[in-house]
């Protein structure tokens, strides 16, 4: 999920720091410029109390290392330390790996992080990771080998390492521990180390299980949710069921007579039409000493709520209001993405064109574990734990809530139970500081699911009007696609200067520089909803669209499917790709990902009666991926009897991790695609609960995903994020295979029973 | 790197000795220890595990039935608890997650980690003890009774999941037969 924040600092120069702990231990970290500057020892020895790190030898030899990134379930934890333990040349088995907190601090320049960045957002990990950590862990080795060198007289360059050993030229070896005090006294060196070359990998590209396997499996590790301080209370929040809802009367008499119910206090949400950087909505919290009290005190409010300016909206309104956008006569609402050539003339001069409409309905996060929040308001401190996505804006907002100093405010991050970019926003963050500033002890804020799908920052809703021209060879020499959509960038303060198309369309996104005369424009629609970023923003609608639609202009053209991609993508190039996952689309990257898949599932044989094939694949923040699917659909039931998903993301770290973020891309896109919608009436959501927002059960889901890693070698990429796009439309263009049913509606949902 | 737990000491609530018949206490067992519950019936089990005991293996995930995030044995059978009235548990004996293992992990464990099924890992200790049900009753399920767990999980790790009980089934075949050379 592509985040302003990150973007905004690609990449921040950052020097290396090092010093001893306590304990005696071996310390390297990373500071940025800004925190360098401001103090005056640059690149001297620290206190490690006040500074952070990442790798700590202990004099016993055991390496504990520090991993940064918020663990959301995309395999960070376990990634990102992995990189520092093949430059340190480190067994994996013996390193342990310690979760860092949230790494603030104040410079005279401004705030700066100690650790780097900490956000998990757009698969952008392991990409910033594959430069900074692999540094660290260079850097903490070449200390080693230096002070083995003045150790045992010999130059550093007859030395070498191997699993936590310097090994001398006749083959002695010095444990690492045995280093670590002459280490730590050294400066750290003053060039970047020369890293390792990929042939010469041990830990990384191995398969290294999940860091907290034992403990979740266990039941011990602990979740944002799952964290309590002594005399917590514990608050539910009563929302305005409408955006911009104001409360015009309360009456708490019988709440607060519930047992256990110690205080009822209200909260404010943004102000009509301002942007939603605090909470969500007003509301009244519930605060009680147990969390069923606390349900009930909710449920003996009486509010009267005002509903705010859009208490009329449906989602038969936004339909009705996008079928009149994309009318001809509307064209010149219409705000230009990218524009190539001169589409109209091409059009004229066509043989054919061909035309089809797709939408896809608002979508919800439904994080397995609910927003919630432990946090500790005091006069002049602030502790909060919680599940995060966004650390920094964290700290900022509750600084904002507070005014409680960005230094003063500690931020524990556990495991979070799921991301999928509702943690991007911190509305939960600030209603549990607007609650705690009201209350003398520490709040756990708790959401319930009903409150999560009703109170969201939703994927955005789009129709997609979608044209492609053919000549008289038969070539695609127009393509154009009209998005209704009730845009992302909508609300949002960090983005104000953003294009209103940032986070719904992406102006590269192929078949864009592969087709002569090209239009890709938004319409936006008017909607109260909350938008944000959801697991692959932009990519989980468009490739719905452009991946569906090749489809249906290889039936109008009697072509193979996956002949007509491979024959727009064409030889094997780099396009240029502005914005996240740029700069550079590689098409040969494109085909060889569609080639795999089609491969494996076996493309060019005649399925089984009632079966079908469908195939697709997009580029999504510098990944490529494809899925091919096969499936039946006998009498509207959509089985899926195989399921493959190739994917390159460049440089692999842990093909375990990746395979298991393919698999549960595909899973969430068949999810997705099949069930999943959030619908709106008299202005407010319809579903509230996996009743009415059935996310896939075992049963329905393939029983496996095959997953074909193609390892390019080039820079990596993340992961999350890749796995979903192309599963959505592979799903549907099987469908076809298989029923000659096109949806062009997404989720399919009893569709095709009505029909078949 | 100081080495600071995210969470602070969980305090003790001490396990109290199971009371006789009396009408406004639950004396139930929770994964061997006996406790005695003495507040508002109508609250389900799965408050009473994290907000009172602070076993907090056992996750909230709707709080109507539907996902089984919160799923416990009674008696050895799945439940949810967020559906589980304290009332209805006098005498009963509850095993949660943290109780699963023995001396040993419990061979759904292992195969989890071997097979590196959790990702987010919220769901997994649902998942976990509606598997150990299934095995119970099925020591070597096919695909179609695996396919009836119908707890959720947003990660979708259900391929994994799969092989895991699968594999589970093998390592408790593999246990037995240890035991059985043994003796
Ligand atoms: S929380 Fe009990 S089934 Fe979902
Ligand atoms: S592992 Fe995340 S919900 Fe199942």
């Amino acid at each position: 999920m592509s985040k302003d924040r990150t973007i905004a600092n690609p990449s921040r120069r950052r020097f290396l720091v090092v010093g001893a702990a306590a304990s005696g231990a071996l310390i390297v970290g990373w500071r940025t410029v800004q925190a360098q500057q401001a103090l005056p020892y640059l690149g001297a020895r620290f206190e490690p109390v006040s500074l952070g790190v990442f790798v700590r030898i202990e004099k016993d030899g055991e390496v504990i290392i520090g991993a940064r990134g918020c663990e959301i379930g995309q395999g960070v934890k376990t990634s990102l330390p992995m990189l520092i333990a093949e430059e340190l040349d480190i067994d994996w088995t013996r390193v342990r790996v310690e979760q860092l907190p949230y790494g603030y601090i104040d410079t005279d320049k401004g705030p700066s992080d100690k650790y780097g960045d900490q956000g998990a957002g757009g698969s952008t990990s392991i990409p910033t990771a594959w430069k900074d950590l692999r540094q660290a862990g260079a850097a903490a080795r070449w200390l080693l080998l230096v002070a083995a060198s003045a150790k045992l007289d010999i130059p550093a360059g007859q030395l070498r390492t191997e699993s936590g050993s310097v090994i001398a030229p006749d083959g002695t070896r010095t444990l690492y521990g045995d280093l670590v005090d002459a280490a730590s006294k050294l400066d750290p060196p003053t060039e970047p180390r020369t890293l390792k070359k990929p042939e010469e990998f041990k830990v990384v590209g191995k398969p290294a299980p999940t860091v907290d396997a034992r403990e979740i499996v266990t039941g011990q590790t602990q979740y944002g949710i799952d964290a309590y301080l002594a005399e917590t209370l514990i608050a539910v929040v009563a929302r305005s069921p409408w955006i911009d809802g104001e409360i015009t009367s309360l009456d708490d008499a019988e709440a607060r007579r519930v047992p256990g119910v110690k205080d009822i206090v209200r909260i404010t949400g943004p102000k009509p039409g301002d942007a939603i950087d605090g909470a969500l909505a007003d509301g009244v919290a519930v605060l009680a000493t147990s969390t069923w009290a606390a349900l009930k005190g909710r449920e003996k409010l009486k509010i009267e709520w005002k509903p705010g300016a859009f208490a009329e909206e449906s989602t038969e309104s936004l339909r009705r209001q996008a079928d009149e956008l994309l009318k001809p006569a509307n064209a010149d609402k219409a705000v230009a993405v990218r524009r190539d050539g001169d589409v109209d003339k091409a059009r004229k001069a066509a043989r054919k064109t061909i035309e089809a409409r797709y939408g896809v309905p608002f979508l919800a996060h439904a994080t397995m574990e609910p927003p919630a929040a432990l946090i500790h308001v005091e006069k002049d401190k602030v502790l909060l734990i919680a599940s995060l996505q966004d650390p920094n804006g964290a700290s900022e907002v509750i600084n904002a809530v507070t005014g409680i100093a960005r230094s003063k405010i500690e931020i524990r991050m556990p495991r979070a139970g799921g991301g999928f970019g509702r943690r991007l926003k911190n509305d939960y963050i600030a209603e549990a500081a607007l609650i705690a500033r009201q209350a003398d002890k520490p709040v756990k804020l708790l959401w319930t699911r009903e409150d999560d799908i009703r109170h969201d920052f939703y994927r955005p809703f789009c129709v997609f009007q979608m044209a492609a021209s053919l000549d008289r060879k038969n070539e695609v020499s127009a393509w154009s696609a009209h998005c209704a959509a009730t845009p992302r960038n909508h609300r949002d303060r960090g983005m104000k200067e953003r294009p209103l198309w940032n986070g719904t369309l992406a102006p590269d996104d192929f078949p864009a520089g592969l087709v002569p005369n090209f239009d890709l424009s938004l319409l936006p629609l008017e909607s109260g909803q909350p938008r944000g970023w959801w697991r692959a923003p932009v990519s989980n609608a468009t490739a719905f669209a452009v991946q569906s639609f090749i489809d249906e202009i290889a039936v109008a053209l009697k072509q193979d499917p996956l002949a007509l991609r491979l024959k727009l993508l064409g030889e094997p190039r780099e396009l240029p790709y502005h914005g996240h996952g740029g700069p550079v689309f590689d098409t040969g990257r494109m085909a060889a990902v569609l080639n795999a898949a089609a491969e494996r599932i076996g493309w060019k044989r005649k399925p089984e009666r009632d079966r079908g094939l469908g195939i697709a694949g997009h580029f999504t923040f510098g990944g490529y991926a494809a899925h091919a699917f096969e499936v039946s659909a006998i009498d509207g039931n959509v089985v899926v009897h195989r399921a493959v998903c190739a994917i390159d993301v460049g440089h692999v770290v842990n093909p375990l991790g990746l395979e298991a973020q393919m698999i549960g891309g595909t899973i969430d896109g068949l999810s997705t695609a099949l069930n999943l919608g959030i619908t709106l009436k008299d202005g407010k959501v319809q579903q509230s609960n996996f009743g009415d927002y059935p996310l896939l059960r075992m049963a329905q889901a393939p029983i496996d995903v095959e997953v074909v890693i193609i390892d390019s070698g080039k820079e990596p990429s993340g992961a999350g994020e890749m796995g979903l796009p192309s599963a959505l439309p592979a799903l549907t263009n099987a469908i076809y295979a298989a029923t000659r049913v096109r949806i062009r509606e997404l989720p399919i949902g009893d569709q095709l029973r009505k029909i078949l | 790197m100081q080495a600071t737990p995210i969470h602070p000491a969980k305090p003790p609530v001490a396990p109290t000795a199971a009371k006789a018949d009396d009408d406004k206490t639950v004396p139930l067992r929770i994964n061997g220890r006996a406790y005695s519950f003495d507040g508002d019936e109508t609250m389900p089990l799965l408050w009473y595990l994290r907000d009172v005991l602070r076993l907090t293996g056992t996750k909230f995930g709707c709080g109507i039935g539907a996902c089984g995030a919160c799923t416990v044995l009674v008696d050895g059978k799945a439940q949810r608890a967020c559906l589980t009235p304290m009332k209805a548990l006098a005498k009963r004996e509850v095993t949660t997650i943290e109780g699963l293992a023995g001396s040993e992990l419990h061979p759904l464990q292992q195969a989890w980690v071997e097979i590196d099924v959790p990702q987010c890992g919220y769901c997994q200790a649902g998942q976990i003890i509606a598997a150990a049900d299934l095995l119970k009753r099925t020591p070597n399920p096919n695909d179609d009774e695996i396919g009836k767990i119908s707890n959720l999980c947003r990660c979708g790790t259900y391929p994994r999941i799969r092989k895991a009980i699968k594999r589970a089934a093998e390592i408790t075949r593999e246990r037995a037969a240890r035991e059985g050379s043994k003796s």
